[in-house]
């Protein structure tokens, strides 16, 4: 590795962090509409437009269905586009994100996870966005603050990489992340500038001497077409994510892959959990190897597009899996997480057992003490070689 | 204001070949306005017969740059296009330079009133350069008739039928042009496409606001009117005079009443025209009429009572 670009150390929340990476990225337009826990990113944003510290339009929509809407209609106008969303707010883009990645369209949203209602509840679980994980955009899930400041500067490259051209959410925990000071490294305002470029749109609603139609109405004997398309870029856009993690690694020294493997080499057991969660986990599994047991973790970091057989090359030698999910899916069987694992290992000629647990929703604590627990039932699995639940809820 | 013979001289931007009805309101509307605006237009069109009619992959009858997102969403679209153009031009971005290019949402009434009714308002709010057109038909026609809150009172639709119980819609329309007033933008009209003098006239003043404007045109729908194809323009033209749809303008909050008819007609004439208004006339269902046009004559006494005067 090169010698990283130097970088300045400060204590950040992760929405301040999320707001400085996008005032240094400066895009073109930033429609935004507030929402908690994601409120303070565009606030901040707000404040550097206000200043003069950015040179693009802010756009104070009345709604985040209004705010997906503006990001579609400013990036097919050929604008760099970014917003910020939670909970219900990602819930009312609904209909929008589908006509964002179908029409092809890089914008990039930093993502505040938060829970859905009913009952209303502001703190953090993966509910929102897990609720548009077939919606064609891209996910990134960062444990830190560190990570959600660098992969939302790595997803205006990933989105608008020119063979994957797709929308990318950079998923954060509410509150736990969000709201917590870490300390980080900040690049610098021109390395940021110089890593994410100039955007350069191919056809655009401005360019009138060359005037396009998009959004046509696509019957059955095309429909499919365009939907394999935006499928094939989907199946790319894990290249790219490997590809401009590894140029980020080069240029300002951390390192980050499609997902985190954390003392998995020689493990019998593993938790597969995403973002914040993971930390506490890795606190559990310090402390049981200390006692000799063999404990792993995956941490995907890209959720998607799945990479599922390099996860589940990474897991092929554990015996048994606890996949951690923080939403439901309501459905008798288990998470989305669970659900998307254990596929990923059916293939492998000695599957390890898995099973699946929910927990922390609505911001309940997940605590080292309960990941403690999963890794005793994880033990009790290897020993008896039985599954007693396949899923149940946990930190209850 | 060009002539017609200058109007109809200058390029088709939306070209034959759609798929419209025979007879539909909205080609002669779309050809009147883009020929009107001046300058290059991009434009946004919600999900309705427009969309629908003009864009069938991997056809598009559009000459100028064109987008179709969703139906409740052309207010916020057309924000985000124009901000596009705002934030590039200033830092040199434009793929054609500085060529100044308008910008135009299309909805229909359902697209408009209805579902699209909120992101319209806070385009209007946010003052965003733009046209906004609302092609009135007076129901969701492209989902097969049925009732908007622009559908008047005693239409039939298929979702306000003329029962044995309730003979159509039993509500007065929303009043959107007057809604529109209230938010206070420099220029809204009301127009209809029999009159293409009055309608080349006010899409030329909107598209010369800087700022939103709006227009509201009346669309002759021969499927949902139950009308004959050829008296479309007859039927929109007797709507305006029975003054159930009055041509007015607000410009710089003035009112200016366009047209008084020399006799204003009752509303029985028009109605007669339509099949959808047919069950009115079959029964006693005089109440009724008379309580459409008491509507009528209320809304157009207002209009007259402030015709020429500041309203804010």
């Amino acid at each position: 590795m090169s010698a990283a670009l130097k970088q300045k150390k400060v204590g950040l929340t992760g929405n301040s962090a999320v707001a400085y990476a996008m005032m240094q990225i400066d895009p073109d337009v930033v429609p935004a509409y507030p929402i908690t826990p994601s409120t303070t990113i565009i606030e901040e944003f707000s404040s550097y437009h206000a200043d003069g510290k950015v040179t693009g339009e802010l756009i104070t929509v009345e709604s985040e269905h209004s705010a997906m809407s503006a990001s579609v209609g400013a990036a097919a106008a050929g604008a760099r586009v970014m917003t910020a969303t939670s909970a219900q707010g990602l819930a009312l883009m609904w209909e929008v994100l589908y006509i964002a990645s179908g029409m092809r369209l890089p914008i990039i949203m930093p993502i505040v996870n938060r829970a859905l209602s009913a009952p209303i509840n502001i703190h953090c679980d993966h509910s929102d966005s897990m609720g548009a994980r077939d919606s064609g955009w891209i996910q990134l899930y960062a444990e830190t603050v560190q990570e959600a400041y660098d992969n939302t500067i790595m997803a205006v490259r990933i989105a608008e990489e020119s063979d994957v051209l797709l929308p990318i959410m950079s998923c954060q925990d509410g509150f736990i992340t969000s709201h917590a000071i870490e300390c980080l490294e900040l690049i610098e305002d021109k390395d940021v500038k110089d890593f994410v470029g100039e955007y350069v749109p191919k056809d655009t609603l401005l360019d009138v001497d060359n005037p396009v139609t998009m959004g046509a109405m696509a019957l059955p004997e095309f429909y499919m077409e365009f939907k394999r398309d935006q499928s094939n870029a989907m199946t790319r856009a894990k290249d790219a994510v490997s590809k401009i993690s590894a140029e980020f690694a080069e240029t300002f020294g951390r390192e980050y892959g499609l997902f985190e493997s954390y003392k998995l080499d020689d493990a019998d057991v593993a938790i597969v959990v995403l973002s914040s969660a993971a930390g506490t986990t890795k606190v559990a599994i310090d402390k049981l190897r200390a006692e000799g047991k063999k404990v792993g973790l995956l941490r995907p970091r890209l959720y998607r597009p799945w990479p599922h057989a390099e996860i589940a090359e990474a897991l092929k030698n554990v015996k048994v899996v606890c996949v951690l999910d923080r939403a439901d899916s309501m459905n008798d069987f288990g998470g989305p997480l669970f659900g998307d694992v254990r596929s990923a290992l059916f293939d492998l000629d000695t599957a390890p057992k898995v099973f699946g647990r929910i927990f922390g929703l609505g911001g309940r604590d997940y605590k080292v003490v309960d990941a403690e627990g999963v890794i005793g039932e994880l033990y009790k699995v290897l020993e008896t070689g039985k599954i007693e639940q396949l899923n149940r809820y946990i930190t209850i | 204001m060009a002539t017609l013979k200058e109007l109809a001289s200058k390029e088709e931007l939306f070209c034959g070949g759609h798929r419209l009805c025979a007879g539909c309101g909205i080609p002669p509307i779309m050809r009147t306005i883009l020929k009107s605006a001046g300058a290059p237009v991009a434009v946004t069109t919600s999900t309705g017969c427009l969309e629908v009619g003009s864009t069938i992959y991997p056809y598009s009858a559009w000459r100028t740059p064109w987008i179709h997102s969703a139906f409740e969403n052309a207010g916020a679209t057309i924000s985000g296009m124009e901000a596009a153009y705002t934030a590039l031009k200033r830092k040199g971005k434009l793929p054609c330079g500085d060529k100044e290019i308008k910008f135009m949402a299309v909805g229909g009434d359902g697209g408009t009133y209805d579902i699209g009714f909120q992101a319209l308002s806070g385009a209007l709010e946010r003052g965003h350069d733009f046209v906004y057109v609302c092609y009135d038909n007076g129901a969701y026609m492209n989902t097969g008739i049925q009732r908007s809150s622009a559908t008047p009172m005693g239409s039939a639709t298929t979702t306000s039928p003329a029962g044995s119980v309730i003979p159509g819609k039993q509500e007065y329309r929303k009043d959107l042009t007057r809604i529109v007033v209230a938010h206070g933008v420099k220029y809204v009209g009301q127009s209809s496409p029999h009159n293409w003098k009055d309608l080349a006239m006010k899409a030329e003043k909107a598209f010369a606001v800087k700022g939103p404007t709006f227009l509201n045109v009346i669309s002759p729908c021969p499927l949902g009117w139950y009308t004959k194809s050829e008296v479309s323009m007859e039927t929109a033209k007797v709507a305006v005079d029975t003054c159930f749809w009055p041509l007015y303008e607000v410009e710089e909050g003035v009112m200016k009443l366009n047209y008084k008819p020399k006799t204003k007609r009752p509303i029985e004439d028009w109605l007669k025209m339509q099949g959808r208004f047919k069950h009115l006339f079959k029964g006693d269902h005089t109440e009724l009429i008379a309580k459409i046009q008491e509507g009528i004559d209320k809304d157009w006494q207002r209009l007259l009572d402030i015709d020429g005067k500041a309203i804010f």
